[in-house]
């Protein structure tokens, strides 16, 4: 996994007129497979000590074939870091974090701090985790680490091998 | 015609040590723990949401492969997160393995544990000195040793093999407090590869003491060693593994003492056996 980082000339432009937050782009990778199913994705960031600070976004199959509960939520635990740490303690659907899987190519989450994606958080080193399952297909995990708050505008991103395209992630003071 | 007797000899002897071999096989599942692999395996560890799990049991030679015995499942007990008891639907029992299905329909941990409690008896017969053997429970046990018995030994047996799903948030499993048993510190969905996992050894509920706990990863058909693990409980009863990699594992414990509850029995032996599943 290679890590890039670059620091935008957000500075040279002044302040930003936005709230503080972040945006991370999620790449899915087009497969070519027999049977191809949309994956299921997590991203979440972690404080240092592995205790979840939020949960950005999670993509299921949120179809509803005439349960209550959703046949979709069945497959969450294969997302299995995000589950053990945070995924297991929710209630989907949450508003604002979950929605629909997604077709292949690059997606953006957006997150301000202070919504429910993002609480505040306290200034230190954290940790993006971007978590990817298939039905019949492989799982994978990519992480970038940053710290909070950002002095000024920057990027970093990684790349996954398998089951995840780039993630990006972009900081904004 | 000569030649052929030596061949018929050596057929009678061979059956005879089949018959031997049997017998012998026969008395060691009195305390099967010991003699082979007990195991319930369930079809998951870790649920998204209330759902069907299917179990197999078998009594066997390699992890996780019935190719032995079905495990009796007389005294399957599966324990909901609250308390209660789960009953277990379409039990079967087949050649090579045993089968039940759970609807678990509660978040947390289920406990699925089969419990066994027997007592085993020899003595030598008064009239012709043979040695004689039965095998029975606290209840029956005596009715089976004739009254002039001589050299009667008892001991008393407690065996418990077990496995754990947890259906959300992983909950607390509360002792027993009879018997050998395994309380975990770490949950048992929260098994990890490279991450270390406690647990704790009781008996009859109090922490047991420098216990020695052996750790088999399954698929033992695929390597030439079987590569256990040994550990041993502190002071507290406690044990610590860091998991090399992930798969289902197997853990067994066995100790002894005197705390015995059948009259004449002098020594208890006590088993565990757990199948536990580490993600990578």
């Amino acid at each position: 996994m290679q890590i890039r980082y670059s620091l935008a000339l957000a500075s040279l432009l002044g302040a930003p007129a936005f709230a503080a937050g972040l945006n991370v782009s999620i790449e899915v990778p087009r497969l070519d497979v027999a049977e191809y199913h949309r994956p299921y994705v997590a991203a979440w960031i972690e404080r240092a000590d592995q205790s979840v600070a939020g949960t950005l976004a999670v993509w299921y199959d949120i179809k509803n074939k005439g349960n209550a509960e959703g046949e979709g939520t069945k497959w969450l635990k294969d997302m299995r870091q995000w589950w053990r740490r945070i995924g297991r303690e929710l209630q989907m659907p949450v508003d604002g974090v979950s929605g629909a899987t997604r077709p292949a190519g690059k997606h953006q989450v957006q997150a301000a701090e202070g919504s429910v994606q993002l609480p505040k958080l306290a200034p230190g080193a954290y940790m993006l985790y971007v978590e990817a399952a298939r039905e019949v297909g492989g799982r994978e995990i990519v992480s970038i680490p940053f710290q909070w708050p950002p002095a000024q505008a920057a990027q970093a991103s990684a790349a996954g091998s398998s089951e995840l395209g780039e993630v990006r992630l972009e900081l904004k003071p | 015609m000569t030649a052929s007797h030596p061949v018929i000899s050596s057929v009678i002897h061979m059956k005879n040590i089949v018959r031997a071999a049997a017998l012998a096989c026969s008395l060691t599942a009195a305390f099967a723990a010991q003699a082979h692999n007990v195991w319930l395996l369930p079809s998951s560890t870790v649920l998204s949401k209330p759902d069907w799990v299917t179990v197999d049991a078998a009594v066997s030679n390699d992890l996780f492969f019935f190719n032995h015995r079905p495990l009796a499942l007389d005294n399957l007990s599966v324990t909901a997160p609250d308390g209660t008891a789960v009953q277990a639907e379409n039990m079967s029992r087949g050649k090579l393995r045993s089968v039940f299905d759970l609807n678990l329909a509660q978040p947390g941990t289920y406990r699925l544990a089969v419990i066994n409690d027997g007592v085993f008896a020899q003595w030598k017969d008064k009239a012709t000195g043979q040695a004689k053997r039965a095998r029975g429970n606290p209840q029956n046990i005596a009715s089976q040793i004739p009254a002039d018995a001589q050299d009667v030994q008892v001991t008393q047996s407690s065996g418990r093999i077990e496995s754990f799903v947890t259906v959300g948030k992983p909950s607390a499993i509360k002792a027993s407090g009879k018997g050998l048993e395994m309380i975990p510190v770490t949950a048992p969905s929260d098994l990890v590869k490279g991450e270390k996992a406690s647990f704790v050894l009781q008996v009859d509920g109090q922490p047991a003491r420098d216990v020695e706990v052996t750790v088999t990863q399954g698929s033992t058909r695929y390597r030439d060693k079987v590569g256990e693990q040994t550990l041993k409980t502190d002071a507290n009863g406690q044990f610590s593994i860091t998991w090399a990699q992930a798969g289902m594992y197997w853990l067994e414990a066995t100790t002894k003492d005197s705390k015995t509850s059948v009259a004449n029995a002098k020594e208890r032996r006590l088993s565990y056996a757990a199948t536990l599943e580490v993600m990578p």
